[in-house]
């Protein structure tokens, strides 16, 4: 992909305004019309923390292997959303949620599904990489998978360099296997702790403001390798550099004040976005 | 010449000077007299038990009234296997205790056992003699090591308990949500991941509270009452250390009052030696982050 970076400002003066296949102003929701997969299909999600509603009234649905940015101000739900996606709010005490979510058709949080299941069909990378410390780079990339039950040596050899290999990491330590995992630089734990993700071969990967700790060199790398991922992954990625969901990003959700306010292709939405809001806050004016 | 704004008049520069000087040496002192007690501990422990010390006194059993000689080796095995026996029941239930507070219980559960640990701890260590006397002794008729053992592990739990959930507490949240988005069981998280993150954290807890107890003499006075001779058998009265300094150092015998010193000065590097290795763990445990 091109390193190239592409603010919204001046790609919106260098291309023609094409039509959003999104009517302008369109309620939040809906979604390019093409026959495509879809991983997740989100209707009505409302969550309270306690008193507090946290999003409202979510609707969207999120294309298989494509990568889709969810972008908006701090407090606005994206991350709330992000782990909504994999059951990541179970444990927080005293959250509730309404809506149905389904990811491929199976709905997440329907009586006896069973979170642990869930989470290895949808993985999550976090803001801060972070690589177990008492493990070994192989111990980091194979733990998910040895704690689920597989202990065949050569398919687990086998799913170390294949993930090791997907995450771009695999000629950098190859030799070091046996090293900490957390002997590694800031980008390098980054891209172990998604080979770790990808070793449990999820359909979907959430990430979690995946770049905002690391150098550009790095987060040059992680968006390459978010462009090689799609191919074979739905990916989600919340971000708060707008020119990272520009450039890496298929479609382009924003999210305000816990609402869905604009949702479409990455494209529009950066050109010629429907929302007075969503233009607000794409263009630099707030958040 | 010009006076610089600066700086202070001559007189009051030196008045500073004076003050500093006065406090810092003020507390230099109460630093000094923290640890001087340490010293003067290892300085009479060293002059009046190091000469006793010998081989026999690690190899031999305390010889009759009368006869000099003699040593402590039986008090020394029973030591060990008391704190042995403390460990067992001690280190699972601390443990597993503290995963429950760190890692499962609502907030109020919580607050009520942590309220109870802190209470526990502070249970004076004679009353932890006295109630396992109540339950373990009475009813089979006879002191023994069993109880001796159930006292000093009953003092353990609680320590072990609190420091093993503060440091649970400490191990980032991140490493949770990063284990759990594997897919893997919560169980599985918090034994695999969670715990062996914080493992030098909680043998270090493990390790202080031996330390803690292995000078214990009041809580085995009444249980495992000590014993002349070799124990054989757990169920019979067993000697440890404390109870041998006691009672040696009560006695109107010279002879006996520098095997009690011989004896404290064992203890005293047993138990620094244990100090020592929290210590090296917790360095370790440092310079891994």
């Amino acid at each position: 992909m091109s390193t190239l970076p592409e603010t919204a400002s001046a790609s919106a003066a260098a291309e023609p305004i094409r039509v959003s296949a999104t009517p302008a102003g369109s309620p939040a929701g809906s979604h390019p019309v093409e026959a495509e997969e879809i991983a997740f299909d989100i209707r009505n999600f409302s969550m309270w923390y306690g008193q507090r509603q946290a999003l409202q009234d979510v609707t969207i649905k999120i294309a298989a292997r494509k990568v889709t940015a969810i972008i908006g101000p701090s407090g606005c739900g994206k991350s709330t959303f992000i782990r909504a996606l994999n059951r990541m709010h179970d444990l927080t005490p005293g959250t509730r949620l309404e809506g149905s979510l389904k990811h491929f058709g199976d709905d997440l949080y329907g009586p006896g599904v069973e979170a642990s299941v869930i989470r290895r069909r949808v993985g999550m990378v976090f803001q801060k990489s972070n690589p177990f410390p008492t493990m070994s780079i192989e111990e980091n990339v194979l733990v998910g998978l040895r704690l689920n039950g597989v202990h065949d040596r050569s398919v687990l050899q086998a799913r170390l360099e294949e993930s090791l290999r997907m995450a771009a990491l695999w000629d950098e330590v190859k030799d070091l296997l046996n090293r900490p995992g957390t002997s590694l630089s800031g980008g390098q734990q980054q891209r172990l702790c998604i080979a770790r993700s990808l070793a449990v071969q999820p359909a979907t990967l959430l990430m979690d403001e995946p770049c905002s700790a690391l150098d550009p060199i790095a987060t040059a790398k992680i968006e390459e390798l978010i462009q090689t991922l799609r191919e074979k992954y739905t990916l989600v990625i919340v971000t708060h550099n707008m020119q990272q969901a520009a450039r890496c990003s298929d479609r382009t959700a924003f999210f305000y004040m816990g609402r869905l306010i604009e949702y479409g292709d990455t494209r529009n939405i950066f050109t010629n976005p429907g929302n007075p809001q969503t233009e607000a806050y794409v263009s630099g004016r707030f958040g | 010449m010009e006076v610089s704004p600066y700086l202070p008049s001559p007189g009051y520069a030196q008045w500073r000077k004076w003050k500093s000087a006065a406090v810092t040496g003020v507390l230099v002192t109460c630093a000094l007299a923290v640890i001087a007690p340490l010293f003067i501990i290892i300085y009479f422990l060293l002059v009046r038990g190091a000469s006793s010390l010998d081989w026999s006194f690690f190899t031999q059993l305390p010889k009759p009234t009368g006869e000099a000689g003699g040593g402590m080796a039986n008090a020394i095995v029973g030591t060990m296997t008391l704190l042995a026996m403390a460990a067992a029941l001690g280190v699972p239930f601390g443990v597993f205790g503290g995963i429950y507070l760190a890692e499962y219980g609502s907030d109020r559960a919580n607050d009520w056992l942590r309220f109870a640990a802190d209470v526990l701890n502070g249970v004076p260590s004679i009353v932890w003699g006295m109630v396992v006397y109540l339950i373990l002794v009475v009813p089979f008729k006879t002191f023994s090591a069993y109880a001796g053992g159930v006292a000093l592990g009953l003092i353990m739990v609680p320590l072990v308990m609190r420091t093993t959930e503060e440091v649970l507490v400490l191990v980032p949240q991140s490493y949770r949500e990063a284990a759990l988005a594997l897919g893997i069981a919560r169980w599985k998280v918090i034994l695999v991941i969670v715990v062996r993150t914080a493992l030098k954290g909680i043998a270090t807890g493990v390790i202080v509270a031996l330390a803690r107890i292995a000078g214990e003499t009041a809580p085995l006075l009444f249980t495992a009452l000590g014993n002349t001779f070799w124990n054989h058998n757990l169920k019979e009265p067993i000697s440890a250390l404390p109870l041998q300094i006691f009672a040696y150092s009560i006695s109107p015998y010279d002879d006996w009052h520098r095997q009690a010193w011989a004896g404290a000065l064992v203890l005293m590097a047993l138990i620094l030696a244990l100090n020592i290795t929290v210590r090296v763990l917790s360095r370790d445990r440092q310079s891994a982050s």
